[in-house]
């Protein structure tokens, strides 16, 4: 049973790493066919690094998700501390708007901000281009905020309220035993509430696509209008870097966790 | 030859550094600059097979002027985006229909001619054409004809009867078709007989079921798709734009082209304008003058193998492609061709809505019984999971009470 | 006292939500109730919903399909992964999430060029001198696609799930006499209702709102992201594109509320991953 089960994990990682594996042969080739390979090349990377409007927008990508993500971890945090604090009543209430932008289909979040937008900038104040950067970190910090609230609201219920008590009966106003005494228990929930909104952010098409105006656009918006002309194969390159990276900046912060765990038992022992 | 024209064209650039002639330089707008361009894909030389880079030819030559580039697949998207709001935009490059609407519906600016001094270079022709008869709005960028591409490799020869190609069962799967509803409209009454600009909406429901009954054949809706389609030979018969067809023949040497004459085609220019939400209308003229300079519209056209519309252009061009019947028609051939007219706001709708229903028709015949029958299937297997996991377990508790 | 201090702190958040989330759900509204052309009030969009319907069943077919196709293999690899020990979990779950980071726009597109009839699997196939066989362009090549990009969030919740259901809930019931697919169905299989609810949930969702998979893996076949897609995008008919994005919100509030009632969890308690 044991074995078959290993067996069929192993032919789904196959499944799930295959189509990668495709992408990342892609960037080697010479030809521009997925399906066919004509010879081994650097070229398509070096076509990549002279191709300087594609770096440009990888670095959009990284802006807009280091910014969205900062913000929605610093406001959802204070937030979560807020509505753990509110009567259960009011509590169930704010969570259900919660949880409009997490059950709601990107489409549909995307449309409605656009069309928000567009509605208010255009029709009531008649700016010419109401679709811009700051349009697109409001919606990247909409939808980033409920990640940051379902992470950090368990570790505030987790939280023993007594010694946030024991930190004001030492003489702590309430904004000190947040920052010495709350933060520091939640720090697990808010971080990983940062992790997540950076990737949904950076890894964010549908809602992008429909709320990016012309001036500022984001990689995988971009991706999108390739793939519906002749494919250049040096996305396929851009793709095996951002694999490597993604795959290293992972593995060292497994190891990290696991190294601080290890020290964490030592402490206990 | 050809890559070779190019790059000669470019060297003679390069190498004589003078300002070539007509180029404005008193009005040259200052400070640093962005310019929207939103243009078709695949439309401008972008420096690959060693051809000019146009927009960084363009970026060097006035260094204050930093060019954002975008692209669009068909005129719909291109109107869609700018009139739903919300974005800049300094230069389009609509065909002529939309043009016209543009126009009707007020979304162009007047372009300051004093600024494009190389519209002098335009072919009389081009000028004063239906869709902006003052010459007020627009700049001819290129012209061309909608034909139809296959490849000799699977297509019988006996095959070729004009648009019909499209309809035939013996290729089913392997026919491609326009992914926008005014050019696959166009070929639908092209092949019935009716005016293209039809507004009747009888015969627009003819040509609706005309495309339904196109549509099991079909294997994808696409537009620039078509490339990668056509190239690796996924797909054999597209009607398309005959430059990308001249740019697909050079990576696959199977293609072939031709217009069905005696049912009529699409004739069509594609033009500059400048619309109404633009920010920086000095340098979008600035820009559409420096596409207008022959030297700079010979390298371009060189790449993106559209027929130019600048005649003082072709004596930099290579003359393979200047000489090629599939690019420059004869006027007898060109008489069978129609451009198709801006239509009605309503019509237009009524259209795109026709066409929605072609794509979503044979859903709507079955598609109650699709989802009881997907449904149905996922019932099932899911019963059968369940049967499985608690029957295992009830027939266990029974053995165990025997 | 303290207490009702740090309420304020929630205020702007709400407002927050208030304005990007349900004003623009408003927002919406108004568009699907109006003329495109006047701007004038319209029953006319809503009355158009009807031709669309098939098109909504066979999105929810394909991905009801989907959703269940991707709890029969994504349960026992999160069973799997739960089981290991813990550096093998850690390495198991980033191999899980890695995909869930790349593009799925070209990953999809990876399956173009593995599928489709000049592809990676049908050159092998006539190779060893097999027949071509037609495999994208099918109702299968858009289940495989929206299968193949959402099973990592069907993974995830039912490991966080399964890992955390306590060992000696599962001795205590073998010590009580049942055998080991009696264990799974009586303890295991109920203790993780709330990651496979929320697994479903987080494909189904996505899969039935998609409109790229469709257009790469489904040739001519719309789903309703399709047809939404286009008519904000092409058709320039916001006001039919609002009313569709209406009823497929309405479709999608239904069918997560019906899921969650299945399991009583609110939102507090919800898997996230």
């Amino acid at each position: 049973m044991k074995k078959t089960n290993r067996i069929f994990t192993a032919a789904i990682f196959v499944f799930l790493y295959v189509p990668m594996l495709v992408l990342i042969v892609g960037s080697f080739n010479e030809g521009k066919s997925l399906a066919r390979f004509d010879g081994f090349t650097f070229d398509q990377y070096a076509e990549l690094f002279r191709d300087s409007d594609l770096l440009r927008l990888l670095g959009n990508s990284v802006l807009i998700s280091v910014i969205a993500s900062a913000a929605a971890t610093v406001f959802g945090t204070v937030a979560a501390v807020g509505i753990s604090s509110l009567r259960p009543k009011m509590r169930r209430v704010v969570m259900q708007l919660t949880d409009i932008p997490m059950t709601n289909p990107d489409i549909v979040t995307g449309i409605s901000l656009s069309l928000l937008f567009v509605f208010v900038g255009t029709k009531m104040l008649g700016q010419r281009d109401s679709l811009t950067f700051w349009t697109l970190l409001t919606a990247h910090i909409t939808f980033n905020l409920p990640y940051v609230i379902l992470n950090v609201m368990p570790k505030l219920k987790q939280m023993d309220r007594s010694l946030t008590d024991a930190a004001m009966d030492l003489g702590c106003t309430p904004v000190q035993s947040f920052f010495k005494v709350t933060l520091h228990e939640i720090m697990p929930g808010v971080v990983a509430g940062a992790i997540m909104s950076f990737t949904m952010s950076l890894d964010d098409f549908v809602i992008s696509y429909f709320v990016s105006g012309m001036d500022f656009v984001t990689l995988p918006v971009e991706i999108y209008s390739y793939t519906k002309k002749p494919i250049p194969p040096k996305i396929y390159a851009m793709f095996t870097l951002l694999f490597l990276l993604i795959l290293v900046l992972m593995v060292t912060m497994n190891l990290l966790q696991l190294r601080s765990d290890k020290k964490k038992e030592q402490v206990r022992r | 030859m050809r890559k070779l024209v190019c790059v000669l064209a470019a060297l003679v650039l390069l190498v004589s550094g003078v300002v070539p002639a007509g180029a404005v330089e008193g009005n040259v707008p200052q400070g640093s600059i962005t310019l929207n361009v939103y243009n078709w894909g695949q439309y401008i030389a972008d420096g690959s097979d060693d051809s000019m880079d146009i927009i960084a030819e363009f970026e060097s030559r006035y260094p204050n002027i930093h060019v954002n580039y975008s692209t669009f697949d068909s005129n719909e998207i291109m109107y869609t985006k700018l009139a739903s709001g919300g974005v800049t935009v300094d230069v389009i490059f609509p065909s002529d229909y939309m043009v016209a609407r543009m126009i009707e519906e007020d979304m162009l600016l007047e372009l300051d001619f004093d600024n494009i001094p190389n519209y002098q270079y335009i072919d009389e022709d081009f000028k004063g054409m239906p869709h902006d008869p003052e010459d007020k709005y627009s700049v001819p960028y290129t012209w061309g004809t909608v034909g139809v591409i296959y490849n000799t490799k699977y297509v019988d020869e006996e095959d070729l009867i004009g648009w019909e190609l499209l309809w035939n069962e013996k290729y089913a799967d392997k026919i491609l078709m326009f992914d926008n509803s005014r050019d696959a409209f166009g070929i639908a009454s092209y092949l019935l007989g009716y005016d293209v600009n039809t507004t009747d909406e009888e015969e627009l429901r003819h040509c609706a079921d005309k495309l339904a009954e196109q549509e099991p054949l079909v294997q994808q809706y696409v537009m620039d798709q078509i490339y990668d389609l056509m190239e690796n030979e996924e797909a054999w018969i597209a009607p398309y734009y005959v430059g990308d067809y001249m740019t697909m023949a050079e990576n696959n040497e199977d293609l072939a082209f031709y217009l069905p004459e005696n049912q009529g085609f699409n004739l069509f220019v594609d033009a500059m304008c400048i619309p109404k939400c633009a920010k920086e209308k000095a340098a979008a003229e600035l820009f559409i003058n420096f596409l207008c300079e022959p030297e700079i519209a010979a390298a371009n056209m060189d790449w993106v193998g559209y027929s130019v519309p600048l005649s003082a252009a072709k004596e930099y061009m290579d003359p393979e492609l200047i000489e090629d019947p599939i690019l420059y028609p004869s006027p007898e051939v060109q008489s069978h061709g129609s451009a198709f007219a801006n239509l009605d706001p309503a019509v237009t709708r009524f259209v795109e809505g026709l066409f929605l229903e072609v794509r979503i028709r044979n859903v709507s015949n079955d598609g109650m019984q699709m989802l009881v029958r997907w449904g149905g299937i996922a019932l099932a297997v899911g019963f059968v999971a369940w049967a499985i996991i608690y029957g295992i377990g009830r027939r266990q508790k029974n053995i165990r009470k025997k | 006292m303290k207490k009702n201090k740090s309420v304020i702190l929630s205020v702007p958040y709400i407002l927050w939500m208030l304005v990007f989330t349900l004003i623009p759900l408003g927002v919406v509204g108004y568009y699907a109730l109006t003329d495109p052309d006047t701007g004038a009030f319209t029953w006319s969009n809503m009355a158009q919903l009807g031709t669309y319907l098939p098109v909504f069943g066979r999105s929810i077919g394909y991905s009801v399909i989907s959703a269940f196709l991707c709890l029969l293999l994504g349960y026992p690899v999160a069973y799997y992964i739960a089981h290991r020990g813990p550096v093998a979990q850690k390495l198991l779950y980033m191999l899980v999430m890695l995909p869930m980071c790349m593009s799925f726009l070209l990953r999809t597109l990876a399956w173009v060029g593995l599928l489709q009839d000049t592809g990676i699997i049908n050159t092998l196939l006539e190779s060893v001198g097999l027949a071509r066989v037609s495999l994208i362009r099918t109702p299968g090549a858009v289940i495989l696609g929206m299968v193949y990009n959402y099973l990592p969030y069907m993974i995830l919740p039912l490991y966080a799930i399964i890992v955390k259901i306590d060992g000696r809930l599962i001795e205590a019931a073998e010590d009580l006499g049942c055998k080991p697919s009696q264990t799974f169905t009586k303890v295991v299989l109920p203790l993780s209702m709330p990651g496979i609810v929320s697994g479903v949930t987080m494909v189904f969702v996505p899969a039935v709102s998609t409109f790229y998979i469709s257009q790469k893996l489904g040739g001519t076949e719309m789903l309703i992201g399709d047809v939404i897609e286009r008519m904000f995008k092409q058709g320039n008919n916001a006001n039919l594109g609002a009313a569709l994005s209406l009823l497929l919100m309405l479709l999608v509030f239904v069918c997560t509320g019906i899921m969650n009632k299945l399991t009583d969890a609110d939102g507090e308690d919800r898997v996230v991953v």
